[in-house]
Parts: C-alpha cells; structure tokens; sequence
C-alpha cells in the first residue's frame, strides 16, 4: 500500500517561500493498494495537484473518503478535473449533516453554485455518486475496506481506517481529544468523565495497530488553551494516541497556516522531546506535501 | 376521532419535526451563542430544561444512523458523541423555528406546562437519587420533563379537539386524559410514548410516559417515580401535601418505599425545586 500527501495544512492554503518545505495546501491524501485501487482522503487544495498527477492515468476510478465539510477539506474539489471527464468514476462517501439536514452530496453542491463556480454539476461528464456512511460502517473500496469512525471535532467528522492486505492507516480528519465541559467540583464531573474515557478507550481501539497514524495535530500545548473546543488535537495528543493505539508510524498533520517550517520543526521537536520513545514504539514524523511511504 | 393510534403517528409525528421550543429557552439559547466562547454546561443545562429542545435532540441521537449499542437519555452523552458545537447548531436551528406561542386555540397555559414539566423532573430527579441504583437520576429527569410532552402535541397539532377535552374535563370534572380518550380517541400520555418509540427512545422512557395516568400496571422503577412525582407535583400546587393528598397506587408505592406521606418527607424540602423550575419558566420574574 502507497500513502502519498498531497496536502497537509489546516484552515486555509498557506503557499510562499517560508512553507515550501512542508507545503501549503490543505488536506488531501492518496492511498493506492498493492492493486492499484485508487482511495482518497478529503478534498483540501492538495487535491488539485493529485489532479494533475492523474492527467495520464484516465480513465480514473476512485473512492474519495470526506472527512467532514469544512473548507479546508472540500475545497479543491471543484477543480478536481477528472470530475469533468466522461469515463472517470468518482464515487464520494462522507457523514450526514444532521443540521443541515444533507448527505456528503453537499460537499460538492454546495460549491458549484452560480455565484461561487461556472460550472455546474450537471455539466461535468464524469459518473459521480454519493454514499452516506453511517458511524463504524465499512465499505469495499476494491482491494481495500475503509471503515468511519465518529470522531470528535465541530462538526460530525469521520476519521477512516483503511485496510488492504494486510497493512493499514487511519486518517483522523480533524480531531480533538475529548474534554470534560464541568469543573471538577462540579456534580457531573465524574460521569462525564467517566463517558469520556469510554470514547478515548473506542477510538483508540478503532485505531488499534495501524501501520501509519495521520493525525490532527494543529496545536502545540502552550496554544491548546485557548484553543480548546475548536476541535482539533496538538502535536502530544496525536503521539499519546499513536502510543496508547499501538500505532508503528504517526504522521503529524493539519499543520497550522501561521507556523512556517522552521517553527514547525521547532515545535515537533519540542514535542517529540517530552515523549521518551519507547524502543520498538511508535515512529513520529511531520506529514509533509508531496511526501510518498509504501508499507 | 383518531381510530387507531397509527392514523395519530402519520398525522403529527412530522409535523413535530418542526415544532418550535420554549419562548425561554429560545432566548437563553440566542443570548448564549452570541459569545463565541459560552459555557458548554449552560448550553447542556438549557436543552435539558426544555422539552421541545430535549425531544429534538435525543431524537438525532437515537436514530439509526447512529446505531449506538445502547439508547441515549443524556444530553452530556449526546454532547460527548456529537460534539458541543453540533449540539449548539442543532440547538440554534430549533430555535431558528420560532417560539411556541403564549397564547393558543386551545386555552393552553404553556407557562404553566413548562413548570409542571420541570418541577416533575425536579422531583423524579431528586426521587431517583434517593432510592438509589433503581434508575439514573438524569434519566428520571428526563422522563420527568417528557412525561407531557403529548399534551403540547395536543395544543400545537389538534388545539381544537384538545379544546373540547380541556372543556370536557372540566365540566364533567373528569380527569383529563380519560375526557382525551373520550374526545379524541387518545389520550397525551399514549401519544406521547407512541413518539418516544417512533423516535427510538428506551423503553423504559417511553413506558414511563405511557404509564404516568395508570397506577395500577407493574412498574418499571423509572415510570413508578414518574407517576409519584407527577402526583407530588400537582398535589404541591394544591398545596395539599401536607394533608388529605391524593395517595400512590400500591404498585407505584412499592417501588417508591411506600406511601406518599412517606415518599415526601423523606425528599425533604421541595419548595427549592419549585423555585429552581419557575425560574427557568421566567415565572414571576420581572
């Protein structure tokens, strides 16, 4: 199995000479199997390039896995421009947006409306579906079974476990530990607690052994503070789960816009220091744009 | 007349979809969210103290999109499956529906239906922390605040009908939900349990609703403190506690620890509970 990133950062693209190293583009992994099955995770800005890259492979099948709805993890796909080409199929799997009321459908609607984009969906030639997933559901991505996994972040958001002969990777999407919202002294304090230890124990079960982690790791402990309930992890959370999930390989991503790449490595350095490896444990590394790792 | 509680299902339960919440939890909920960085507990303490906003919740939560292996009564549970800021989201878009109207077709006190709801959840709450492992007292809460939830489906959907009833009821001084029976062919609490199921609730909340008018079938622990603090409840604004009460059917005593006079004083002072519940209703508040 390939993992290839094709976008790493959170929130918003961040191009320029003092991000070059790690890239600017939003979240948008490829997963190949030992097949050739072609699995991709989110539509950031990253996907525009994976775009590029499958000029010579048409026609394109592919099974693309959303996250969840925000930007930074949609936003490319209008210009996914296989999505123009009759032969291609693309077939998208996501969450039901209980607030809106709409299927993963609307990642893509939502943004080929007149006053956003030219083209409309019913214009683009290539065959198109949309797969609702349901929490812990698995589905057949040819060689591959991707299960969601209901995370915690501001919106419902599904982190994936890709399997295929044998190897494995789970991608978070956008995460944030679990926070108890009473004070300690208050009444409700220890069974809230109590559900929340219940749901770090699930997910880490759900993530249990992988051979690659790619995780939300935006912040770094001095920012979480005021960070807290924007939904997303810090650099120690993605290790402490890597570590408790028995994970062999984290990748830190959904690198913060603000952070440029010395800051960066700064920071994963700092990080990687507060966590005494274990021998044999798990081997941490900055997701960085364009990077490829075969497992 | 409704023939059969299924033509009532098809009528109403859609309808309810779009049912907008309390006056008072809808203005705490917008004042709430204007800041970005508001408390999540107060958001939590707000949808659990309004039936509407309740309902619509654990509704989402117990769909079969989720499949959880157990049912959810929580709202803390629903916050730590969902997330604070889609609880917030769902919470704004209920209220973005509208406010139940003060005033109705069908004479309906929607101030004094929000006290009787929340006093009964404060009783049962407190019941159900003094009897110990029988049943959660959130969950008592709860089923507390659900236990009518057929009657402001009434008001909304059938304020006509639910006239004639109220009218029934008073001229025949009937109890109310045997002049519903006899009116519309059903009465709040089975209306209210058929939701609760339709909506996927657990059993035991549904049942709890079901039962909160009849005295005499056995018991779950949950639906024996609703009855008894419905009771409690009414006998409170009678304020006939104290002396000739109305007293529990020995199927709901046995389950409480005996009889009311009995079940009372051992809940100690409810006047705070009183007190707790009209404040939310913004009852006697300036």
């Amino acid at each position: 199995m390939k993992i290839k990133f094709w976008g790493v950062r959170g929130s918003i693209p961040v191009p320029g000479p003092k991000t070059v190293k790690y890239g600017g583009n939003t979240s948008c992994i490829e997963i190949r199997t030992d097949e050739g099955d072609l699995i991709i995770l989110d539509g950031g800005t990253g996907i525009f390039q994976l775009a590029q890259d499958l000029r010579g492979k048409m026609p394109v099948a592919a099974n693309i896995f959303i996250t969840h709805g925000h930007w930074d993890h949609i936003q490319g796909l209008p210009l996914f421009t296989p999505m123009f080409v009759a032969g291609n199929r693309l077939l998208f799997h996501g969450a039901y947006d209980f607030v809106s009321e709409r299927g993963v459908e609307q990642v893509v609607g939502v943004q080929l409306q007149y006053s956003f984009f030219p083209v409309r969906e019913a214009e683009m030639k290539a065959t198109i579906e949309y797969f609702v997933l349901s929490p812990g559901q698995s589905v057949r991505s040819g060689s591959a079974t991707v299960t969601a996994v209901l995370l915690n972040h501001t919106m419902i958001n599904f982190g994936y476990r890709v399997e295929s002969n044998g190897k494995s990777v789970f991608f978070t999407g956008d995460h944030e530990p679990y926070y108890n919202i009473y004070h300690p002294a208050d009444e409700r304090y220890p069974e809230y607690q109590a559900l929340i230890e219940e749901k770090e124990r699930a997910i880490a079960d759900a993530v249990r052994g992988v051979d690659v982690l790619i995780a939300d790791a935006s912040y770094t402990l001095e920012e979480y503070p005021a960070k807290k309930g924007w939904g997303h992890g810090t650099l120690d959370s993605c290790i402490d789960l890597a570590e408790r999930a028995g994970a062999k390989i984290l990748y830190c991503t959904h690198h913060e816009p603000t952070r440029d790449d010395q800051a960066l490595e700064h920071e994963f350095g700092r990080a990687l220091a507060r966590h005494s490896p274990r021998q044999g444990g798990v081997e941490c590394r900055l997701a960085r744009e364009g990077e490829e790792v075969e497992i | 007349m409704i023939r059969h509680p299924s033509e009532l299902n098809r009528k109403i339960s859609d309808a309810v979809e779009r049912m907008p919440a309390f006056p008072e939890s809808v203005q705490k909920i917008l004042a709430l969210t204007r800041d970005i960085n508001c408390q999540p507990k107060d958001l939590v303490s707000i949808i659990e103290n309004d039936p509407v906003m309740a309902v619509r919740v654990l509704k989402v939560l117990n769909s079969a999109y989720f499949g959880w292996p157990n049912k959810i009564t929580s709202i803390d549970r629903s916050v730590v499956h969902l997330g604070i800021n889609t609880i917030k989201n769902l919470a704004l878009s209920i209220a973005a529906i509208g406010v139940l109207p003060k005033a109705n077709k069908a004479g309906f006190d929607i101030n004094g239906y929000l006290l009787h709801s929340l006093t009964v959840a404060g009783v049962a709450k407190r019941l159900g922390a003094r009897m110990g492992a029988e049943a959660d007292p959130l969950d008592c809460h709860i089923a507390g605040l659900l236990h009518d939830f057929g009657k402001i489906v009434f008001a909304q959907f059938m304020s006509e009908e639910w006239a004639a009833a109220l009218a029934l009821g008073k001229e025949g001084a009937m109890p109310l939900h045997l002049a519903e029976r006899q009116v519309i062919g059903v009465d709040h609490a089975a209306v209210g349990a058929i939701l609760a199921e339709k909506w996927q609730f657990p059993t035991t909340l549904a049942d709890s609703i079901r039962f909160h008018h009849d005295g005499e079938i056995g018991h779950t622990a949950l639906s024996a403190y609703v009855f008894a603090s419905n009771r409690i409840s009414n006998e409170l604004v009678r304020g006939a506690l104290g002396g000739n009460a109305e007293g529990l059917p020995p199927a709901v005593a046995a389950r409480c620890g005996g009889s009311l006079g009995k079940l009372v004083d051992s809940l100690g002072d409810l006047s705070g509970i009183v007190e707790e519940a009209k404040l939310f209703a913004q009852i006697g508040a300036a």
